[in-house]
């Protein structure tokens, strides 16, 4: 088994009887630390009082959302922007059942995060105790694991195994459930060992002859193309996929998830692929004759019709995970491990190709269908502000998102160049991320200018958050794309239902005298005019600062390809040759 | 088709929960399944009967790999597989009858295990289509109850690459 990112530390060396006695809070905090947590998120509660009395005077930064949803969202924030574990801690019931969004926004998206979870005294528990809830029952198929520790001294050992678990492999939410006897009863330490799991061994390498296989097939082939995930990020291999990517010369296509993975400046880029992807990326895909997967999953977001999708092409599949090879379109060469290693490998074994003709056609495809909207209306398109944060902020910033139109307009019109520069929610589509994920990265990257480029409705849902940034002095920055509409729904509404917007419009606050209530700057743009002016000066506050634009009403997300319909058959290209 | 699938898990609580719960998220059909334990204690065994084409029942078997308290997973051919089921039939028996009924259970290898005035218990464990044959041929006399474990499996020794050499 891989250890190297687990090995024992100094401890381990001591004799195991001079380790000390310790009560269950105390081992809690002691084996965070010695698993390099130094911030943690967490909600208060009756049973997690022993060890926020531990957490008192710990070295550990801890963050106190405004719910417990909120502060799983910081965790995966924090973990994203960072690429360390995030870890969470709620009390038992409520508490716990509050985490349930967060931690499978953080399963869809394999986020490596630990969550800590007070339980019920063991003999209580099946009785239907004040604030018991079956955590783990609730949690199983939201977590890549999870468990209860009914006995002080399994305890250590568990956080060890959960760390573990939670970072190594295709990475995951962990939870563990610890009864309040638990952490008062009383156990000696241990020294850190490692962790062996008989069931758990991850692979970390890929196999040298599927490398090499795999390389044959891209030498042979005239139009490649990569099509990379989050997993790429994940596995902090961009490096390797550029030196892969520019090496073999192939054009580079990115899931939701695999925004920042490869330089979206550079000429070989196809930017994002799937419903909402460029014309030019869904079309390459389509045309190409091999799809090098890598560290992605084919997402029904991305293929669009299964039977269809890239209908001329082979495909070689490099993911951690061996369960995502094979699921949805037939490999024909799977290589199971880390893509950092697998592409290092790889690029050994590739040669450079011209494919002139390839490039040529990719080259026509973005000249006759680029990305568009009307930039001659005097209204706010919701396009324009996004292209004005990236004006103002370039390489800058870190993006986070809420989910929605929005969502999908940042990931068209900013160009994201660097990995963990991009945290939004793909898998789950969690309304109500944006805010609180901002907060953690900003947790995790104090020095960064963190914007959370949300939605009204997206907004509305967390953000109580903002007394959490101020209370922290977080500056994190939001600009609300409003249209007064749950956006993407209402689009859905136009598109399928004949316009009968059912339901989809709330009534909002006043953004930016709420932003001002919790102590937080707040601006309200109605003009287009004032839009770069409102976002120099939002870069300019060292407070954390909402900026309501009000934006055309029902601007549509083009292109679309329609659920059911193959990637080539795009809605909304002909809108685009109209305003060129 | 059916597969049969032997996973060898901890023995730990919750993980037959975790098994049955990712067969019904991944909405896979479960035909049986019999869990027991092994001659080591700290593992079990679960024997898992599943219905599906060859790609499906490939997912099944990594999707259980993935489940960290599951040691190790085997799909079985039917083929080259020992698999047998256990059942236990209580069987309506009027003394003219008796002939016949022990008759039957004789020719099936099957077990008298108890007997009162109007039934017998017959317990049989075989293969899967001789409990189906002695099933069918008990039912003219009117089968009372029946308990079955479902199957449990053992990859055949003769097949050299069975993985009980290994």
């Amino acid at each position: 088994m891989n250890n190297s990112s687990h090995s024992p530390q100094g401890d381990s060396a001591q004799n195991q009887s001079a380790l000390p006695i310790k009560t269950g809070a105390e081992i809690i905090v002691d084996t965070l630390i010695e698993q390099g947590v130094d911030t943690m998120f967490g909600y208060l509660g009756g049973v997690v009082l022993p060890l926020f009395d531990k957490l008192y005077d710990a070295p550990i930064n801890f963050i106190i959302p405004r719910h417990e949803q909120g502060g799983c969202h910081m965790a995966d924030g924090y973990a994203r922007a960072s690429g360390k574990v995030g870890c969470i801690v709620a009390t038992s019931g409520p508490g716990a059942c509050n985490l349930v969004t967060g931690i499978a926004n953080a399963m869809m998206d394999s986020i490596p995060m630990v969550c800590l979870t007070g339980q019920v005294r063991t003999d209580l528990i099946g009785n239907d105790a004040f604030q018991e809830a079956d955590t783990t029952g609730i949690t199983r198929p939201i977590t890549k694991h999870n468990m209860i520790v009914k006995d002080v001294k399994d305890l250590q050992q568990s956080i060890r195994e959960a760390f573990y678990i939670a970072k190594t492999g295709r990475q995951g939410p962990v939870l563990i459930d610890i009864p309040v006897d638990v952490e008062v009863a009383k156990c000696q330490m241990t020294p850190f060992n490692g962790v062996n799991m008989p069931g758990y061994k991850p692979q970390a390498k890929g196999h040298h002859r599927q490398i090499k296989m795999a390389a044959e097939m891209i030498n042979k082939s005239e139009r490649p193309v990569l099509y990379v995930g989050g997993g790429v990020i994940t596995a902090n291999a961009s490096d390797e996929l550029r030196a892969f990517a520019q090496k073999a010369n192939v054009p580079v296509t990115m899931t939701l998830l695999g925004l920042g993975a490869y330089d979206q400046m550079r000429p070989e880029s196809l930017d994002m692929l799937g419903m909402h992807g460029t014309a030019y990326a869904n079309y390459a895909v389509q045309e190409c004759d091999l799809l090098i997967a890598v560290g992605a999953r084919f997402d029904d977001r991305v293929t669009g019709k299964l039977k269809t999708f890239a209908p001329n092409a082979k495909f070689i599949h490099i993911d951690i995970d061996p369960a995502s090879i094979s699921k949805n379109v037939n490999v024909q060469i799977p290589v199971v491990g880390d893509a950092k290693y697998i592409l290092g490998e790889m690029t050994k074994e590739v040669q450079h190709k011209d494919r002139k003709e390839w490039f040529a056609k990719i080259a026509d495809w973005k000249k006759r269908f680029p990305l568009q909207y009307d930039t001659k209306s005097p209204n706010i398109k919701p396009q324009y502000v996004i292209e004005q944060i990236w004006e103002a902020t370039k390489d800058n910033a870190i993006i986070v998102t809420g989910v929605g139109q929005h969502q999908m307009w940042t990931a068209q019109f900013y160009k994201h160049s660097r990995p963990r520069h991009f945290i939004t929610s793909g898998g789950l589509g969690t309304m109500g991320f944006g805010l609180p994920a901002a907060i953690g990265a900003q947790v995790a990257k104090p020095d960064a200018l963190v914007i959370d480029i949300d939605g009204d409705s997206s907004f509305n849902m967390t953000m109580a958050e903002i007394c959490t940034a101020v209370q922290y002095e977080l500056p994190v920055k939001v600009c609300i794309i409003n249209n007064g509409y749950m956006g993407m729904v209402r689009q859905w509404q136009e598109l399928f239902y004949g316009k009968r917007y059912s339901k989809s419009s709330l009534q909002n606050p006043e953004f930016a005298a709420v932003a001002q209530a919790f102590g937080a700057v707040g601006m309200m743009v109605d003009k287009k005019s004032e839009v770069k002016s409102a976002i120099a000066k939002m870069l300019k506050e060292k407070k954390p600062c909402v900026v309501d634009f009000h934006v055309e009403r029902e601007e549509n997300v083009w292109p679309m390809v329609p659920t059911g319909k193959s990637l080539h058959e795009m809605d909304g290209l002909d809108i685009f040759e109209s305003m060129a | 088709m059916k597969h049969i699938i032997s996973a060898l898990v901890q023995n730990k609580p919750g993980v037959l929960a975790h098994v049955a719960g990712m067969f019904a998220a991944r909405a896979f059909n479960i035909d049986s399944l019999a869990v027991g334990r092994t001659d080591d204690p700290q593992l079990s065994r679960m024997t898992i009967v599943v219905l599906g084409d060859d790609k499906v029942v490939e997912q099944v078997r990594k999707q259980l790999e993935k489940i960290i308290d599951v040691v190790k997973v085997q799909d079985f051919s039917l083929k080259d597989v020992v698999a047998h089921d256990l059942m236990l039939m209580c069987v309506h028996m009027p003394p003219e009858k008796r002939h016949e009924i022990l008759a039957l259970v004789e020719m099936f290898k099957a077990k008298v295990v108890d007997i009162g005035p109007k039934f017998v218990m017959v317990e049989l464990a075989n293969s899967e289509d001789k409990l189906e044959a002695f099933i069918d041929a008990c039912r003219p006399y009117g089968i009372k109850n029946m308990v079955r474990t479902g199957t449990v499996a053992m990859g055949r020794l003769s097949q050299p690459n069975s993985p009980e050499n290994q």
